[in-house]
């Protein structure tokens, strides 16, 4: 288990410094000038230019430039924001929080939701239930998630009334972060109503954050279980009198999850490209709409930085899956 | 009262060219302590019946039975939940393919703890002390460590010996072994078979043993009854059937034996297949293979007393003649050669 550990870790060096390179050189193929940005309508004058561009660097040759980043990576320094002035990873944490909760809250829906939506289909399998589960499961997977938060906002928040539109708790309660979730937050700040306006902000964005990953588990899980069911041991199970709820819940699930878990693990890189549309819709103050707003400004320091931090960030979720695998497959593990 | 009664047992599949037949009113007692054989070939619907009693069938199968009787008790009114608590404890069984059929997820002691579990209530540690007795009993070496094996980690024959525990863990009064040595190796076979033999002696339990191999039959069995395209084609104990077949079918399965060829000639064949839904046979199903087929045989076919083996034949076989065949001795004679 350990030299298996090892040898993904090992994996990991190559993948980190070719997202460097490419998180390095995408924003700097986009068209614009982040001094220039920096300036806004005034414009600057040649010397300024010249003097804020050796300031940051950007005089120098691209290559020197990007070893320049390398070093500064390898000493735990991601560079500093152009625009804030306040360090890339100092940002970044101050932000995770709020994209970590608001994923951690879909993944949980979606697995919680898809699995037994899955099993039930696949137990079904042929009936109105499967059809019904499989074609909605179509619908949410072929959805473009902006378009859907939006139609859920206008229903749910416009029309109903029910939710609050964006943010992550009412303007009423204020707080210092203590761990940054603010569903925790808001339970040790002792202020009445905080938890259930912290709990409403998070509804709408966990559904549409959710949708994409539920519809795939579920699919995945449906047609995992049904090659499962069909297995001699499933048989067997149920030649040894077991109740249907053991044989379908224990015996034939724990081998269906195998490739499941897998998807899941997946999903989490899909939750955080999902988390930069869904962010955005709804002004979740989360490292998605950090990364899209840096774009628009071309702060290139935080873009990059950004983009390796959420590239280890899935690299170490993935090899976490590929360890919670052996545990779940023991052909692995042996 | 025998053990087991099942009788006219009909097992139909719904497939997308209609009704399929696949157990076509097959009847048969075990009685305790007995060994039961159902020979037949692919498709006879060997497993088909015993899974349909065991009730491990897909919902598409619909089964009928005019009795389906264990230890007396009605199986066919029976609840689902009252039927689990006696098979796996009661009636067990064990299939052909041992490596597929232990789940690669959990342990050996895991697996065979579940039933001691669910059926008898043990504890932990009684769990734990029955499934090293058990896993003794079946021949396993270094039963204690097993216990934490995967099944990935045990070879064929070891899994079948598992498997065999497994089945044996809650002290079953009727075994059922389908094909249980198909999939192993010759040496292999033959100790699983003395192994089901013995343990079958010792607990005095009934025991049906599916299988396609004669030679299986001979060396294992008691009573045997040979099956053909889902029916019951004859029943006798196992030194007569060898001995004097009344049904064409037995005598030309059992001409086929490679053991029984004598001198050079080549091996005799059954010529054709077994039928399959679209190609049914009007009466005799094994009509369009039997040599000693007339026109008789296309219209009806009878079942003939136990002093023919119950042979499901228009002109059962005593001592490789046929009785009651319309056609000369001589042409006969020239047909039989191909069977003796």
């Amino acid at each position: 288990m350990l030299r298996f550990f090892l040898s993904r870790l090992a994996l990991i060096i190559p993948t980190f410094i070719g997202v460097s390179i490419i998180s390095f050189a995408f924003i700097r193929l986009l068209p614009g000038d982040p001094i220039m940005l920096l300036a806004g309508e005034r414009g600057m004058s040649a010397e300024r230019y010249a003097q804020l561009s050796a300031e940051m660097g950007f005089d120098r040759p691209l290559v020197a430039q990007y070893f320049d980043y390398l070093m500064g990576i390898l000493q735990g320094d991601l560079g500093t924001s152009i625009v804030t002035r306040r360090p890339v990873l100092d940002e970044f944490f101050t932000l995770f929080p709020a994209t970590i909760e608001l994923a951690l809250c879909a993944i949980v829906l979606a697995t919680a939701l898809g699995i037994p939506l899955g099993v039930l289909a696949a137990v079904k399998r042929g009936t109105w239930i499967d059809q019904t589960v499989m074609g909605t499961a179509l619908v949410g997977y072929s959805m473009p998630i902006f378009w859907w938060g939006l139609l859920l906002i206008i229903l749910f928040s416009g029309t109903l009334g029910w939710t609050p539109v964006s943010g992550r708790i009412s303007l009423l309660y204020f707080f210092p972060p203590v761990t940054g979730f603010m569903l925790i937050d808001s339970l040790l700040s002792g202020q009445d109503g905080a938890f259930l306006s912290a709990l409403s902000h998070l509804i709408l964005p966990t559904i549409v954050l959710a949708t994409i990953p539920l519809a795939v588990i579920a699919r995945q899980t449906r047609s995992a279980m049904l090659e499962v069911l069909g297995e001699d041991y499933v048989r067997t199970a149920r030649s040894k009198g077991l109740s249907p709820r053991r044989v379908i819940g224990l015996h034939a699930l724990r081998n269906a999850m195998i490739p499941v878990v897998t998807t899941i693990g997946l999903q989490v890189g899909v939750l955080l490209a999902g988390a930069i549309l869904t962010e955005t819709i709804f002004s979740w103050p989360g490292i998605g709409k950090w990364m899209v707003d840096s774009v628009f400004r071309r702060d290139y320091a935080v873009v990059q930085g950004g983009l390796l931090l959420i590239a280890i960030i899935i690299m170490f979720v993935n090899l976490l899956v590929d360890m919670l695998y052996g545990l779940i497959n023991p052909r692995i593990r042996h | 009262m025998p053990l087991l009664e099942l009788e006219n047992l009909t097992v139909t599949f719904d497939t997308s060219s209609g009704p399929f037949k696949a157990v076509d009113g097959v009847s048969l007692t075990v009685d305790a302590g007995e060994i039961l054989s159902i020979v037949g070939e692919s498709g006879s619907g060997k497993s088909v019946s015993m899974l349909a009693l065991m009730g491990l069938l897909p919902w598409t199968a619909k089964i009928e039975a005019d009795v389906m009787r264990f230890e007396g008790n009605d199986l066919i009114g029976m609840s689902a939940r009252d039927r689990r608590r006696i098979i796996g404890k009661d009636i067990a069984m064990i299939f052909q393919e041992p490596m597929s059929s232990l789940n690669p997820c959990f342990t050996v002691g895991f697996q065979i703890g579940e039933m001691l579990r669910k059926h008898l209530g043990l504890g932990r540690k009684e769990r734990r002390q029955r499934s090293i007795e058990l896993l003794e009993l079946v021949g396993i070496p270094a039963p204690a460590e097993r216990l934490s094996a995967f099944p990935h980690q045990l070879s064929g024959g070891m899994s079948q010996r598992v498997m065999i525990a497994m089945a044996l863990s809650c002290n079953p009064k009727l075994l059922i072994a389908d094909e249980p040595t198909t999939a192993l190796d010759v040496t292999i076979q033959a100790q699983i078979l003395d192994l089901l033999v013995r343990l079958q002696k010792e607990t005095d339990m009934g025991l049906i043993l599916i299988t396609h191999d004669m030679g299986v039959v001979a060396e294992t069995a008691e009573r045997v009854q040979v099956q053909y395209a889902g029916q019951k084609v004859e029943e006798q104990p196992v030194r007569e059937l060898f001995r004097d077949p009344h049904h064409p079918y037995t005598a030309a399965l059992l001409a086929a034996l490679p053991e029984r060829a004598r001198g050079n000639k080549r091996l005799p064949s059954i010529p054709g297949v077994v039928p399959g839904p679209n190609d049914r046979p009007p009466a005799c199903l094994f009509e369009p293979r039997c040599s000693f087929a007339t026109d008789l045989c296309r219209r009806t076919v009878k079942r003939q007393p136990a002093s023919l083996g119950l042979a499901l034949c228009n002109y059962p076989l005593v001592d490789g003649v046929p009785q009651g065949h319309p056609a000369p001795a001589a042409a006969l004679a020239e047909r039989q050669e191909e069977l003796i």
